[in-house]
């Protein structure tokens, strides 16, 4: 259990997937402009994210690696993430409307963001066995809240610059980027939390990869 | 349009980084190190020019309601190939570039190019355009990653250039230096289009990074270039 908070801790926190790991940044720039489309693509990369998983690391440690075929990975994951998020969008889109009309649009974008296949693939190298899965989807969903902790942050971050002058060559994305350099900053103040918390044994877990 | 031009536009004209604003996860990630940013433009240049010459090769033949998934097939197989030989024959930069090197198949540019370049032009154009376009990314990545690695290491490619005398900024080399050093360049390149004379210039994350941008409304850059085109 302990093992499984401390999975869970560094990968929102210590490991955040956008400003640690450098997974998904485009959403993170691009879709961050307003709290509420933020909070939207958070849940929706959340949701894929723990799904893909629960999707992709059966297949690859029953099917592929008993088998020798783990070099295909990228390929059968990117088409089973593929594949995936357009069968949830459709079940969505039929069974839970509401949910859609909140997430779905953003489900089409989610494809080819990469902290879904990063996240799914790193999630094969870190745990190896079967008995590992809960493992990986918790650390799927530590990736996932992690993402959403970010792009709610940030775009607190953007609506406070959208009202500030700016030099000229700055305006958009420039700016946004230094500032996205002053959260990742301030989130590399929780790097000792991990082990204050837990204790320092914590620290030298395998999975904890820099 | 002439075969020179099309291999030079991407190099600064169009450059894929700065200009047209894709692949952004790679060149945060890799850029601490000059050498990794050379490996990760190389494998950059090997899967964008095949890939751009096959999709090219294919255009006709491909169905466009299923194009995404094709060219995601084509250009996963050459990551694959590419990951197998550096895994091989480099395996020092292999290690260091870690996930990032799976994760060229999401890489913008790639599916930005395909879908953007190679499935409406001849296979030699394509070829030409994927040599141009990865040679724009591994240039950008290159100069990125010296100015991080000089300041944040205080080497270049490995050697040692301060000379004991400087103390080297780690911060740049780590997360939050990435994005600094990003922006800073960004605005730099933004200045020199404006100074040239460019009227159009790109400040946000582009739409065909996204690929499959279905519902235009999701994204603000998307919004933002429909309504410009109004």
């Amino acid at each position: 259990m302990k093992e499984l908070l401390i999975i869970f801790f560094t990968a929102i926190i210590t490991q955040n997937v956008v400003l640690s790991r450098f997974m998904g940044i485009c959403p993170f720039l691009g879709v961050s402009n307003k709290t509420k489309s933020a909070v939207g693509m958070g849940f929706a990369v959340t949701a894929v994210l723990v799904l893909a998983t629960l999707v992709t690391y059966p297949i690859s440690n029953l099917i592929l690696i008993p088998n020798g075929l783990s070099f295909l990975n990228t390929i059968i994951f990117i088409l089973v993430i593929a594949s995936f998020v357009q069968m949830l969008e459709m079940f969505l889109r039929k069974f839970i409307p509401p949910l859609y009309s909140a997430l779905g649009i953003y489900l089409p974008l989610i494809t080819t963001n990469c902290a879904v296949l990063g996240i799914t693939l790193i999630n094969i190298e870190d745990f190896s066995t079967m008995a590992q899965l809960p493992h990986a989807l918790v650390n799927a969903l530590g990736a996932g809240i992690g993402f959403l902790m970010a792009m709610v942050i940030f775009s607190g971050v953007r609506t406070r610059l959208s009202s500030k002058k700016i030099p000229e060559s700055f305006k958009g994305l420039p700016i946004t980027l230094v500032a996205a350099a002053i959260v990742a900053i301030s989130f590399m103040g929780f790097s000792g939390v991990i082990d204050g918390i837990f204790g320092a044994e914590s620290s030298g877990f395998p999975f904890i990869v820099g | 349009m002439k075969k020179s031009s099309i291999l030079l536009n991407g190099l600064i004209k169009e450059n894929p980084v700065l200009v047209l604003v894709l692949g952004t996860c790679p060149t945060l990630a890799v850029t601490t190190m000059a050498i990794n940013a050379l490996g990760m433009g190389a494998a950059t240049i090997f899967v964008l020019t095949f890939s751009n010459l096959v999709i090219s090769l294919l255009r006709n033949v491909i169905p466009n309601t299923v194009r995404i998934p094709c060219y995601i097939v084509v250009i996963s197989t050459f990551v694959t190939i590419v990951g197998l030989v550096m895994q091989a024959y480099l395996p020092a930069i292999y290690s260091a570039l870690g996930v990032f090197l799976p994760l060229i198949v999401v890489n913008c540019i790639i599916l930005g190019r395909a879908e953007m370049f190679a499935s409406k032009n001849t296979p030699l154009d394509s070829t030409l355009d994927g040599i141009g376009m990865g040679l724009g990314f591994t240039l950008t990545l290159f100069i990125m990653a010296s100015i991080r690695e000089i300041l944040g290491f205080g080497t270049f490619l490995g050697f040692d250039i301060t000379f004991g005398v400087l103390k080297p900024l780690s911060i740049l080399s780590q997360a939050p230096g990435g994005f600094f050093v990003f922006g800073v360049l960004m605005a730099l390149s933004v200045f020199v289009q404006r100074k040239m004379g460019k009227k159009e210039i790109k400040t946000e994350i582009s739409c065909e990074a996204c690929g499959l941008c279905k519902d235009k409304t999701a994204c603000d850059g998307c919004k933002n270039r429909e309504e410009a085109a109004q």
